[in-house]
C-alpha cells in the first residue's frame, strides 16, 4: 500500500492493456480462435507466415473496435492504417507483427474509476459522494498476438525451446491509458473498469488466467507539484490485479529509493518477482530498439463510415456509467448500490426485472446488494449458474412488503431460493413460517413477555425506552421469528403504558 | 552525399539478422553508399506537400466474415520443419520476451 | 508427336484448334514439352518439372475434349510457372538456398485458376533469387540462357519463364513483374510479355518481393494468347486485400486489328537519344511507323519524374523487401544453419547462408531506408515522389489512349556484363519501373532485331484499361512478322537456322 506519510513524491502510473477480441477466427486468418489446444493445432499457413500467404482483415475485429470505442468515449478515426512493426523472435513468424502505429483505430477516450479505499478514506469518500476520478485513454488500436515460446524443455541434452503458433494472429486490442494513475489501487480500479465494460460490451472475455486479459503498467515517480514527468520504467506482462498492485508498489518504490541515494532512472523494461514482490530491470530501453515501423503494403487503410459507427452505437447495450445514472434517478437508489448493481450486465437486468415485477426497487437493491451477492462470494459462483429469478425474488419481496412474511424468515427462505429456486408462498407455507399478524396471537405472546420481565416494563414506565428492544427481542423469539416487528412493537407500546 | 560508415552497415545487419564478413561490410558499405547518392536525387524535389502513395489506387477496405476453417493439419504445418519436437516448432533456447 | 513438337512453337489458338481437332493429345503435347526441357536443359530456363503429375492430368484433359467438354480453351496446354508463384505438393525455391526442400502445401491463386482451365503446369521456371534482379544470373540452379544467343542473358527477374516461351518449350509461361520483370526478359528474348493493372491477378501464393509492386503476368508468343492467359487468371480474390474488386472484361474478342483513331503518347524523357541504343530506337520508330499506318495518331507527352523513378522504385522495393524476407529466418521452414550456438547464431547464419549477395544488399538498402531518423527521409520521400509520378500519367492519359516507350534502353547483355555493378543493373529497369510505381498495366511486344538479338516495344495504359494496350499490341503483330522468328535450336541440333 502506498505510504501516504510519504508526501514528497507524486507516482505517475500508465497502463497498456493487451485483450483478445471475442471472434471466432484470428485477425488476418481464418484460423479457429480456441485457447488450450495441441501446439500448432489451430494454425492456418497465414500464421505460419509461409511464402505467398496474405492477410485479410477480420470484419468482426473493427466492429468489436468500433464497440470499445465507442464504450469509452472515444473517437473513432474514420481512417486507421495497419503498419509493421519489424522484430525477429520465434514466436513471430513473419518477423513482424501487424499493429496500428500512427493512425489507431480509436483515440482520446477516457472511463471513470472508483478506487477500492480503505479505513478513513472509506468513509470520507461514501460521505463525499465517491472518489470518482476520469481516466484517459489515449488509445486502443488493433493488433496480432504472437505465438509461444515454451522453454525448459530438456531434449538430448540441450536445452531447446518449442514454439506453438496456436496464438500467432489472435486478435488484440491494445488499449493505452493517459499517465493519470498516481497509486496502484486507481490502476488497479482502472483495470478492472476497463475488463467490466469489456465484458459489459461483448468485446473480450478478458479473463487473465488464460491470458486474455494482460497489462503492462509504466511507473514514473516525481517530487510532488512538479509537473514535469520522471524517466519511466515498463513493468512488462502483468497477470493479476494483484501482481499489478504489488509491482507498481514495488517499482515505485524502488525509484524513490534510487532517486533518494542519489542515482537516476534509467529507461527499461522491468520484471515482477511476484514471491519476493519485487521489480527487477530485465532489459534497457536501447537504440536498437528500432522496429522500422511502415504501412503494411499487403494491407489497404482502413476507411470506417459514419453509418457503420451509428449501427454499431445502435447496437450498444446501455453502458455501465449510463445506466448507473439511470439507476439513481429513476429508482431512486444510492450511488453506491447504483455502482454495484450496473458493474455486471446481468446483475443489473436482474435488478431491473425484479424492481418492475414487485414495485419496490429499494427492496430488490437490498436483497441483490446484500444477500444475493454474498451467496455467490461464498459459494464462488456466477449469477446464472443460480436457480434465483426476478420472479422469484420479487415475489419474496412481495411476501415481506405485504407483512405475511417477516424480513427474518425471509433471509431464511433465500439460500433455499438460491440454490433450488421454487415459489416462496409455498415454500413459506410448508414451513410455517408465515408471519404471526394475528392480533390476538401477539397480544398473547406480549403478555407473556410483559409478565415475565416486571422490572424491565418498570423501567420503561419511568421514561427509559432503552430495553424496549430488549422486550420486542423476546417477542420475536417466541414467535419463532414469524411475528410482524411493527405490530409487535405496536402492541408492546399499548401494553406497557396501559 | 550520404557518409555511410561500415559501422552504419553493421548495424543495420544486426537489425536484418544478417551476419556479414568484415569484406563482406566493406562492399556493401561501397554499394549502399553509391546507392544512396543516387537515391539522393529525390532531394531535389520539393514534395512539402504531397501526399504519399502507399498503393497505385484508393481500394476499399476488404474485410473477412468472421469464419473459422478448419486448421491445417499439425503434419503439414510442420511439414516442412528443420526441427521438431512433437508438433512445435525447435529452436535453441529462447532467453528474453520478445518486443 | 513430330506434329505435337511443330505445334509447341506455336501460337495458343493453334493449339486449340489442333486438340480439338485431335492431331494431338493433351498428352502428347505435354510429353513434347517435358522432351522440348530435355533438349534445352543448355538454357537453364526450367528448375523443376512434373513429368508424372503433368501427364496425368493431360490424360484427364483428354478425356474432357474427347467429351467434346473442354474445360476452357486453355484445357490440356502446357505451361510453366515461375518459381515464385506456389504449388501445392511443389516445391518453391525462388532461386535461394534458403528454401532449398521446401515444399508448399497450398496453391497459389493463379494455380488454382489454371487448374480450373484444364491448363496443365509442366515445370518450374527459373527467376533471380526472390525475384531480385534483372538478368536471371542471381539464382542457386545457376544462369539462365538468352534462346538467341547462349552466352547473353535472358533478363529477368522472371528470365526462366520467358526463355521457356522463346525457345519452345512451352506456349504459355507465368512470372511475376515488380519493376519490369515481365516486360524486360520479354523483351530479351523476343516474347510478348504482360503486366496487368497492378491487382488484377491475385498475388495470393506469389512469394512476395515488394508488395505494393508485384503483380503476375503472362508470357507468350502472341498478344492474343497473353489476352486470353489475364481471362483465365485475371479477377479478384477474397484472399488478397490488394486485388482489385473488378470483373476482367472480354479481351480476347476486342482484339480486331483496327487501332485507328487512337491516341497514343511517346513521352519525350524514354527516347532521349543518350537514353537508349540507336538500335533500340530505331527499331521502335519503325514500329511507330506502323501504327501511324494503321491510323494511330501519335503525340509528344511529358512524364516530367521519369529520372526519379529508379531512386524512386529502389527505395519503396527494397523496404517492402527487407520486411517481407524477415520470415525465412530457418525456423518454421526452409534452410537452417547447422549446430547454431544460441537463437541469433540459428538467425544470421541461416539468412547469411540461405540468401545471395543481391538480395542481401537490398535488404540492407531496405533496412536501412526504414530504419530509426532515415524513415521519412527516404521511405516516406520515395512514397510522395511516387504520387508525383502516378500524376505524371494522369496528366499524360488526358491527352492518349496509351503510351508507347521502349521496354529497355539495350538488348539483352552478356552474362556476367553488370554481375560487378549494381547500380548499372537497376538502371537498366528505367523504361520499365514506372507503370509498377503507377500500378499500369503495360505489355511488351517484340519489334524486331538488333544485331541478331530481339528489341521489344512497351506499350503503358490506364489502369484497369488492358484491353487497349493488347488491342493496339494485337494490330501490331497482324502487321509484321517478328514474333513468328524463332531462335536457333539447341546446339548441335541439325536444321538450326
Amino acid at each position: 500500500m502506498q505510504d501516504h506519510t510519504d508526501l514528497s513524491w507524486e507516482w505517475v502510473i500508465g497502463l497498456e492493456v493487451h485483450t483478445h477480441l471475442k471472434t471466432e477466427s484470428k485477425l488476418f486468418s481464418p484460423a479457429p480462435v480456441v485457447y488450450g489446444a495441441e501446439p500448432n493445432h489451430a494454425v492456418h499457413p497465414i500464421d505460419l507466415a509461409l511464402p505467398g500467404v496474405l492477410p485479410v482483415l477480420n470484419e468482426r475485429v473493427v466492429e468489436l473496435a468500433i464497440r470499445l470505442g465507442l464504450a469509452i468515449h472515444g473517437t473513432v478515426n474514420p481512417v486507421s492504417v495497419f503498419a509493421r512493426k519489424n522484430y525477429f523472435y520465434p514466436d513471430l513468424p513473419k518477423g513482424y507483427q501487424i499493429s496500428q502505429f500512427e493512425d489507431p483505430i480509436v483515440s482520446d477516450g477516457w472511463l471513470e474509476i472508483e478506487p477500492e479505499v480503505r479505513g478513513q478514506a472509506k468513509k470520507k469518500a461514501a460521505a463525499g459522494g465517491g472518489g470518482r476520478r476520469r481516466i484517459g485513454i489515449t488509445r486502443a488500436h488493433i493488433e496480432e498476438d504472437a505465438g509461444k515460446s515454451i522453454h525448459d524443455v530438456a531434449i538430448a541434452g540441450r536445452e531447446d525451446s518449442c514454439i506453438d503458433l496456436n496464438r500467432a494472429g489472435v486478435p488484440l486490442l491494445e488499449i493505452v491509458s493517459e499517465p493519470d494513475m498516481r497509486t496502484a489501487a486507481e490502476a488497479s480500479a482502472y483495470l478492472r473498469a476497463l475488463r467490466s465494460i469489456l465484458r459489459y460490451i461483448g468485446v473480450s472475455d478478458a479473463d487473465m488466467e488464460k491470458g486474455q486479459f494482460r497489462c503492462d503498467a509504466n511507473v514514473s515517480v516525481r517530487p510532488r507539484g512538479s509537473r514535469e514527468l520522471g524517466t519511466r520504467t515498463e513493468i512488462k506482462n502483468l497477470n493479476s490485479f494483484v501482481h499489478v498492485e504489488e509491482a507498481i508498489e514495488a517499482e515505485a518504490r524502488r525509484q524513490i529509493e534510487l532517486i533518494e541515494d542519489g542515482g537516476t532512472v534509467v529507461q527499461a523494461t522491468m520484471g515482477f518477482d511476484p514471491v519476493r514482490r519485487r521489480t527487477s530491470v530485465q532489459r534497457l530501453k536501447e537504440n536498437s530498439d528500432d522496429y522500422r515501423y511502415f504501412p503494411d503494403p499487403d494491407l489497404i487503410p482502413l476507411r470506417i463510415e459514419a453509418d457503420r459507427i451509428e449501427a454499431v452505437r445502435a447496437s450498444l447495450p446501455e453502458l455501465p456509467d449510463e445506466k448507473r445514472s439511470r439507476f439513481g434517478s429513476e429508482y431512486g437508489l444510492s450511488d453506491y448500490d447504483a455502482g454495484v448493481l450496473t458493474a455486471n450486465r446481468e446483475l443489473a437486468a436482474f435488478f431491473e426485472e425484479t424492481a418492475k415485477a414487485c414495485g419496490s426497487p429499494k427492496a430488490a437493491a437490498n436483497w441483490l446488494t446484500r444477500d444475493l451477492l454474498r451467496e455467490l462470494r461464498e459459494r464462488d459462483v456466477e449469477l446464472e449458474e443460480t436457480s434465483l429469478t426476478p420472479a422469484i425474488l420479487a415475489s419474496l419481496i412481495r411476501l415481506v412488503e405485504d407483512g405475511r412474511l417477516t424480513a427474518r424468515s425471509a433471509a431464511e427462505l433465500f439460500p433455499d431460493l438460491v440454490s433450488d429456486g421454487g415459489d416462496p408462498e409455498v415454500l413459506m407455507r410448508e414451513r410455517g413460517l408465515e408471519a404471526v399478524s394475528d392480533a390476538g396471537a401477539i397480544d398473547g405472546l406480549v403478555d407473556q413477555v410483559v409478565e415475565a420481565h416486571p422490572d424491565v416494563v418498570q423501567q420503561i414506565r419511568e421514561g427509559d425506552d432503552k430495553p424496549l428492544n430488549f422486550l420486542m427481542g423476546k417477542v420475536m423469539q417466541a414467535s419463532r421469528g414469524k411475528a410482524v416487528p411493527a405490530q409487535v412493537r405496536k402492541t408492546l407500546i399499548a401494553r406497557i403504558r396501559s | 552525399m550520404s557518409r555511410i560508415e561500415p559501422s552504419d552497415v553493421a548495424r543495420v545487419a544486426t537489425l536484418a539478422r544478417l551476419a556479414l564478413s568484415q569484406d563482406e561490410i566493406a562492399a556493401m558499405t561501397r554499394d549502399l553508399e553509391q546507392m544512396l547518392d543516387y537515391v539522393a536525387a529525390l532531394d531535389r524535389l520539393d514534395t512539402q506537400d504531397v501526399e504519399p502513395t502507399a498503393h497505385s489506387f484508393e481500394l476499399p477496405t476488404p474485410l473477412r466474415p468472421d469464419r473459422a476453417v478448419p486448421p491445417l493439419d499439425p503434419e503439414i504445418a510442420l511439414g516442412n520443419a528443420p526441427e521438431r519436437e512433437g508438433t512445435a516448432f525447435l529452436v535453441p533456447k529462447v532467453l528474453e520476451e520478445g518486443g | 508427336m513430330a506434329k505435337a513438337d511443330s505445334l509447341l512453337a506455336g501460337d495458343l489458338s493453334d493449339l486449340r484448334g489442333a486438340l480439338d481437332r485431335r492431331d494431338c493429345s493433351a498428352v502428347e503435347l505435354v510429353q513434347a514439352s517435358l522432351d522440348a526441357m530435355d533438349a534445352r536443359a543448355d538454357l537453364a530456363a526450367i528448375v523443376f518439372r512434373r513429368d508424372e503429375a503433368a501427364l496425368t492430368e493431360a490424360e484427364a484433359a483428354d478425356e474432357r475434349i474427347a467429351s467434346g467438354k473442354p474445360a476452357s480453351p486453355l484445357d490440356g496446354l502446357p505451361v510453366v510457372l515461375k518459381d515464385n508463384i506456389v504449388q501445392a505438393g511443389e516445391p518453391a525455391t525462388c532461386a535461394s538456398r534458403i528454401l532449398e526442400g521446401y515444399v508448399s502445401p497450398f496453391d497459389s491463386g493463379v494455380v488454382e485458376r489454371l487448374q480450373r482451365a484444364g491448363a496443365i503446369v509442366v515445370g518450374r521456371a527459373n527467376l533471380d533469387e526472390f525475384a531480385m534482379g534483372s538478368s536471371t544470373e542471381n539464382s542457386i540452379h545457376g544462369p539462365s540462357r538468352n534462346p538467341w544467343d547462349p552466352e547473353r542473358a535472358c533478363g529477368g527477374s522472371s528470365g526462366g519463364s520467358a526463355a521457356a516461351v522463346a525457345a519452345g518449350l512451352v506456349p504459355l509461361a507465368f512470372g511475376s513483374d515488380t519493376g519490369g520483370s515481365i516486360r524486360q526478359p520479354a523483351s530479351f528474348c523476343g516474347v510478348v510479355g504482360f503486366k496487368p493493372t497492378y491487382g488484377r491477378v491475385s498475388r495470393w501464393g506469389l512469394v512476395a518481393y515488394a508488395s505494393s509492386l508485384d503483380q503476375i503476368g503472362p508470357f507468350a508468343r502472341r498478344v492474343a494468347d497473353c489476352a486470353l492467359a489475364l481471362e483465365a487468371v485475371g479477377g479478384h480474390d477474397d484472399r488478397d486485400s490488394t486485388s482489385l474488386p473488378e470483373v476482367v472484361p472480354p479481351l480476347r474478342s476486342r482484339l480486331d486489328g483496327d487501332v485507328s483513331g487512337l491516341v497514343v503518347g511517346l513521352p519525350k524523357e524514354y527516347f532521349a537519344p543518350e537514353g537508349a541504343q540507336p538500335g533500340v530506337l530505331a527499331r521502335v520508330r519503325e514500329a511507330i511507323g506502323v501504327l501511324e499506318g494503321e491510323g494511330v495518331r501519335f503525340v509528344e507527352i511529358s512524364l516530367p519524374h521519369t529520372a526519379y523513378t529508379i531512386a524512386t522504385y529502389y527505395i519503396i522495393a527494397t523496404a517492402e523487401a527487407s520486411s517481407n524476407l524477415a520470415r525465412f529466418d530457418g525456423v518454421r521452414y526452409g534452410r537452417r544453419a547447422e549446430h547454431p550456438k544460441d537463437l541469433l547464431d540459428l538467425y544470421e547464419r541461416s539468412r547469411s547462408e540461405g540468401f545471395g549477395a543481391e538480395v542481401k544488399r537490398r535488404i540492407l538498402l531496405g533496412t536501412y531506408v526504414l530504419s530509426a531518423g532515415y524513415y521519412d527521409a527516404y521511405y516516406v520521400k520515395a512514397q510522395k515522389v511516387r504520387t508525383l509520378i502516378r500524376r505524371d500519367f494522369e496528366a499524360a492519359f488526358g491527352e492518349c489512349d496509351a503510351i508507347l516507350t521502349p521496354t529497355t534502353p539495350e538488348t539483352a547483355f552478356a552474362l556476367g556484363a553488370k554481375a560487378g555493378d549494381p547500380l548499372s543493373m537497376y538502371l537498366s529497369d528505367v523504361y520499365t519501373v514506372s507503370a509498377n510505381l503507377a500500378g499500369l498495366p503495360a505489355l511488351s511486344v517484340p519489334c524486331g532485331f538488333v544485331d541478331g538479338m530481339p528489341v521489344g516495344l512497351q506499350l503503358l495504359g490506364k489502369p484497369l484499361d488492358e484491353a487497349t494496350i493488347l488491342r493496339i499490341g494485337d494490330a501490331f503483330e497482324r502487321r509484321t512478322d517478328h514474333h513468328r522468328q524463332s531462335p536457333p535450336g539447341p546446339p548441335g541440333s541439325p536444321g538450326t537456322d
